[in-house]
């Protein structure tokens, strides 16, 4: 590694996307095909700010999921549960003026994995942001609070620092959750800004 | 203050997602970046692992400045034909490519001259937080010159952020651009 700090230039400038990278369907996962898909419906917002509490808008969040059964429509997945034909599991869209995102989706399932024996992910949503600069750039997940996968998932272990693994927990909000519709969830990111010297893990 | 969001890694089922093309459609961006001025390039390579094995489901994302040196604002006319952004993800052999344009030479920083080149993120399975490196050009007369470039004393470091040209084909430049992820020729990566 070379410590680049003195010399970044090129770096501190970013793409934006506009609505024309959007599609219409795109924020809510549930509307994407003919019919409704199945599983547990669920809306998730949040506020994307950097590093000294300025909301990002206009900042792209993509996201990619398994579907209620824990299967994944990519060609690799060969998990032995169903797809849905009714269910994709990827989605974007832009955050607007003060840094707020939401999509409507279906809770994602738990699926086996050959890491160690009978190792299980946790539901996990995962989320690719970009903010006002090329090193703001930041691929995640998001966890759902109380499941007890979480302790034994070495992906969310390798975050170290307890207070930043809760910091990839979604919260359960009655706020956000729609009556008779659907639960919500709360996930707040932070991006690195421009004053960022490293990344605390 | 709040501290940043940990990063984890991007896995192995990205690509209906973010590089869709081999679902056969186009989302945000695909490995090709159009532009009305300037000279065509394609940039080739493959991804490796630390064992020198060939890496299939890395994600390239390049963010470059336009054929005149410039990042383009959102705003701007231009940036309607020129996005300057792009991504690809490899192959089964790890292999990528990028039909871009040569960006333009950026206005030189603290007095020294810089030379074009290309902002890489790589993102790969198994890499909790992705790395940030630069594609510059065998071809450049600034390329040495460049104060990144300048910062590596290792000559054989140095040529691991150097595209290579190859040869011209019909009116495009060919490079080759290898990424080691770890091992004796890792690529050197930047952190700040």
């Amino acid at each position: 590694m070379v410590d680049n700090s003195k010399f970044f230039n090129s770096e501190v400038t970013a793409p934006v996307f506009g609505h024309s990278s959007i599609g219409q369907n795109d924020a809510d996962l549930t509307t994407q095909h003919q019919g409704e898909p199945q599983g547990e419906r669920i809306i998730i917002t949040g506020k994307i700010t950097d590093d000294v509490n300025r909301p990002v808008s206009d900042a792209l969040v993509e996201i990619w999921q398994t579907n209620a059964a824990g299967r994944y429509i990519h060609k690799a997945d060969t998990h032995e549960a169903p797809l849905d034909p009714n269910f994709s599991g990827g989605g974007r869209t832009l955050t607007n003026a003060e840094g707020i995102y939401q999509f409507t989706t279906i809770k994602p399932g738990a699926y086996p994995w050959g890491n160690h024996t009978n190792a299980w992910r946790p539901a996990h949503i995962h989320f690719s942001l970009f903010g006002h600069t090329f090193l703001s750039r930041l691929i995640t997940q998001m966890y759902f609070p109380g499941d007890p996968l979480l302790k034994f998932d070495p992906i969310l272990q390798s975050v170290k620092n307890p207070k930043a693994r809760d910091q990839l927990v979604a919260t359960w909000d009655s706020s956000i959750t729609k009556t008779g519709w659907a639960l919500g969830y709360k996930f707040d990111i932070v991006l690195r800004g421009p004053n960022q010297t490293c990344r605390e893990d | 203050m709040p501290k940043p969001t940990s990063s984890q890694t991007i896995g192995p089922f990205f690509a209906y997602c973010l590089t869709s093309s081999e679902y056969g459609y186009t989302l945000v961006a695909d490995n090709s970046l159009k532009s009305p001025s300037g000279k065509k390039i394609k940039i080739s390579g493959k991804v490796y692992d630390g064992e020198k094995k060939p890496v299939p489901d890395a994600m390239l994302e390049i963010w470059q400045a336009d054929p005149e040196g410039t990042f383009l604002a959102p705003q701007s006319e231009k940036h309607q034909s020129f996005m300057g952004f792009a991504r690809a993800g490899t192959g089964e052999d790890g292999s990528f490519l990028f039909n871009t344009v040569k960006p333009g030479s950026l206005k030189p920083i603290r007095g020294l001259p810089q030379a074009p080149h290309i902002n890489l993120h790589v993102f790969a399975r198994g890499l909790i937080d992705h790395l940030t490196t630069r594609i510059y050009f065998s071809d450049e007369a600034h390329t040495y010159k460049d104060p990144l470039i300048s910062l590596i004393s290792d000559k054989n470091r140095k040529q691991t952020l150097i595209a290579e040209f190859q040869e011209e084909q019909a009116g495009c430049a060919v490079y080759t651009f290898n990424i080691n992820l770890q091992g004796a020729d890792e690529t050197v990566f930047l952190r700040w």
